[in-house]
């Protein structure tokens, strides 16, 4: 007699082993990692846990990959504690309502959520200030509709001083194309990146494309591109060698996808923007394979 | 004089002592009256605003006692069993009701009895007054039988039978009545002559704990408000510990000079007496105020009411600290939710259903957690569920369709989606015992567009089985 293991045993053992490798991450003190070493070593181990963070999305067409940037970043950030998200109602129609079985998918429990739906940009910034002083909380995601006029430098002002004080990681999320001065710790741009293709050309694992565009440590503008592994709850950074053009699986596509297809798939790799000589040997030994491969 | 129109007729339903005076009846009617009377002033009658006097006349009496009923028409009743002392008696509550509502312009009649039912008789079908306890049916025999409430045609076939007043009635049998007349007028003749007592049912239910502040001078300030707050507050909790209970809601009352009254809720979600949490919930529910406090011309009184209590027993704090951060994650969702109100401050609840836009619902955090749990992902696989949903789903028009296949690209909100990958379809069956059987079957896809953005797509219906022209629709967008 040999039972089998039910598959859902395996799942619950997979999950209890991602959660204590959340617990017992040798992450730094008082950073929250990304578990990718190509994001967490030139940050200093991650970004400061008790801190606000800034996600932004370049317009409402990638609010949902910054949602989903912000989401994984909470998973880490929050280590199994409550989370607490405000919302404001007009997002329920323009980008939809929170789907609490997605959230699932992603890894964050949706019974760890407590949400805070805001009237206005207002109730808002009451609702984040309030909760970023808790210090039960494990994060707080503050979603603010537009570019209202009250999330000036002031109101950021506030809300990382609560954070700081209390020690919750808090992350404001926002579409928006304008970008005030803030008092935010680190500032990400993210978009929404072609996923490496599953079988019979499924798309995959959700992947961001990163752009810190400010970071108080000193830590100039860079990129990256990540996915997001919910069953280790951790981003990995997706290297050059992994990217699978769209068009290789199924022709059909490739005809379509046609040069346009291609441009995309050429976009530069994770490198540092500035300091290196474009001639230099250490950028052409960056450069070189990739944009081959994908050219 | 007041009228309205009864029987298609124009007829006065009320009128004033002068009126009376003249010979006017109720049920007369205007022409009748006019005739009579020419320069006659009438009001057409109001039912509505007469509503809402007495409801507001009722919040007025809740200062005198908790316990405050309507007895229409245009009536109150008020239980002031055991709070007649604390206004100097009965006579002098009476007189100080009859003196407030003096000043407001009002005539009123009162009487205090035994049971609800004398008091209601004696006001209006007697001379009013107060009943010496256990005089009750000496003071009610004399009154007509009219004063039971029992309706028109009972009272006439009554007077038919020579049953003019109450203590004619209450000679006879009562199984003999009870034959006759139905066992209402057996009842009512119990309750009135007071051998029967039953309470009143409240417009507002009873607290289960309440401490109160009636104040000599009428309070202005409102910083001195708040200490009266503090203090009551405090009472409060004091009382609450010897009870070994805690308050689920709590409700503060400011009684106005000029009768107003304005209550301020609090709810919590767990049972509390810890009289700091209460009182910055109470200042937190003072700020959202939208109209702020307006003392007028003072407060008379300030009540604090819990109307529900729940057993609370002090525990020691866990070692972990799991039950401090539990405690402090509750009082903060108390804030939020008096701050922002009860159905803004919310956790998800799972639904046992295959529909994805029934699979979730919020729910306010202080409902009870649901047993059905979120189903869990399945491992190594990407998401199947998108992150937002559109509720209802939007409407896409489609290009370059091909059958039992997703669209090579689509128009969303005016912008083109070329698509580049796609999985699917997942078809989803309506639920048709809710649905009923018109809804179509959904097709879903996952698709990504050629940017990288994912989207959740369907068919509403089948090719050619279903329908001719399906209609294609986003519902979700994925990270």
């Amino acid at each position: 007699m040999n039972p089998k293991p039910a598959p859902l045993a395996l799942a619950d053992l997979r999950r209890s082993l991602a959660e204590a490798a959340l617990r017992t991450a040798p992450a730094a003190v008082g950073r929250v990692s990304f578990g990718a070493p190509a994001l967490d070593e030139p940050l200093g181990g991650g970004i400061a846990r008790a801190a606000l963070h800034e996600v932004y999305a370049p317009g409402t067409a990638d609010l949902a990959a910054a949602t989903g940037f912000a989401v994984g970043l909470t998973i880490r950030a929050a280590q199994m504690r409550q989370v607490l998200w405000v919302r404001q109602d007009v997002l329920d129609a323009e980008t939809g309502r929170l789907h609490p079985p997605g959230l699932a998918e992603l890894g964050l429990d949706p019974a760890r959520i407590l949400l805070v739906r805001a009237r206005d940009a207002q109730d808002v910034l009451r609702a984040g200030a309030e909760a970023a002083r808790c210090s039960a909380l494990g994060a707080v995601l503050i979603e603010p509709w537009g570019e209202p006029r009250l999330f000036d430098l002031t109101a950021s002002r506030r809300l990382a001083l609560a954070a700081e004080a209390s020690g919750v990681t808090t992350v404001l999320l926002r579409a928006s194309a304008r970008q005030d001065a803030s008092a935010a710790r680190t500032r990400w741009l993210v978009r929404a990146l072609p996923s490496r293709a599953l079988e019979a050309n499924a798309p995959g694992d959700p992947a961001f494309s990163l752009r810190l565009l400010r970071d108080r440590g000193g830590l100039g503008e860079r990129e990256w591109r990540v996915e997001w592994d919910r069953d280790r709850q951790s981003f990995h950074e997706r290297s050059a060698f992994q990217e699978r053009p769209a068009f290789q699986a199924n022709p059909a596509f490739h005809e379509r996808a046609g040069n346009q297809g291609r441009a995309q798939d050429a976009a530069p790799l994770s490198r540092p923007l500035v300091s290196f000589p474009a001639d230099g040997p250490a950028a052409e030994g960056a450069r070189g394979p990739g944009f081959r491969r994908a050219g | 004089m007041v009228v309205e129109t009864v029987r298609n007729a124009l007829r006065l339903v009320d009128c004033d002592q002068n009126a009376v005076r003249l010979g006017l009846t109720r049920g007369l009617t205007l022409a009748d009256a006019r005739a009579r009377i020419p320069d006659l002033v009438v009001v057409e009658a109001e039912p509505q605003a007469d509503q809402r006097l007495i409801e507001r006349l009722a919040a007025f009496c809740d200062r005198f006692t908790p316990l405050v009923a309507l007895d229409p028409p245009h009536g109150l009743l008020l239980d002031i069993t055991g709070c007649a002392h604390l206004f100097g008696g009965e006579a002098a509550l009476r007189a100080m009701i009859a003196e407030r509502l003096r000043a407001g312009g009002l005539n009123q009649r009162s009487a205090i009895a035994g049971t609800p039912e004398a008091a209601h008789a004696l006001s209006r079908f007697g001379a009013g007054g107060i009943v010496p306890p256990g005089e009750d049916e000496a003071m009610i025999r004399p009154l007509p039988v009219a004063a039971l409430e029992i309706g028109a045609e009972t009272v006439i076939a009554l007077s038919r039978a020579g049953l003019k007043s109450v203590g004619d009635l209450a000679e006879r049998p009562s199984m003999a009545l009870s034959a006759r007349f139905g066992e209402d007028l057996a009842i009512r003749l119990r309750r009135t002559l007071g051998r029967e007592d039953v309470r009143i049912t409240p417009l507002r239910p009873a607290p289960a704990c309440m401490v109160e502040r009636h104040f000599a001078e009428p309070l202005l300030d409102m910083q001195g408000l708040e200490a009266v707050v503090t203090r009551l507050i405090a009472e409060a909790a004091r009382l609450l510990e010897q009870r070994g209970e805690g308050g689920r809601a709590f409700e503060i009352s400011l009684f106005r000079t000029d009768g107003a009254v304005r209550r301020l809720g609090i709810e919590t979600g767990r049972p509390s007496r810890d009289a700091d949490a209460i009182l910055r919930l109470y200042r937190e529910r003072i700020d959202t105020l939208a109209d702020p406090l307006d003392p007028g011309f003072g407060f008379d009184a300030v009540r604090l009411a819990i109307p529900v209590c729940e057993p609370l027993n002090t525990h020691q704090p866990s070692l972990d600290g799991r039950a401090v951060e539990d405690e402090a994650v509750a009082e903060l969702l108390d804030r939020l939710v008096t701050r922002f109100g009860r159905d803004r401050v919310l956790r998800f609840a799972a639904r046992d259903t295959h529909d994805p836009r029934r699979e979730a619902r919020a729910v306010p955090v202080a409902a009870p957690a649901s047993a059905i749990a979120w189903p869990a992902p399945e491992p190594d696989e990407p998401p199947t569920r998108p992150l937002q949903l559109f509720e209802p789903p939007q409407p896409i028009e489609t290009l370059a369709e091909v059958p039992d296949g997703p669209p090579l690209r689509f128009r969303w909100r005016r912008v083109l989606h070329e698509i580049a990958r796609a999985e699917g379809p997942e078809r989803i069956a309506p639920e048709w015992w809710r649905d009923g059987p018109a809804e179509p079957a959904r097709d879903y896809y996952r698709v990504e567009d050629a940017q990288g953005r994912r989207f959740w797509l369907f068919r509403a219906g089948l090719y050619e089985r279903e329908n001719e022209m399906p209609r294609w629709f986003l519902h979700g967008l994925f990270a």
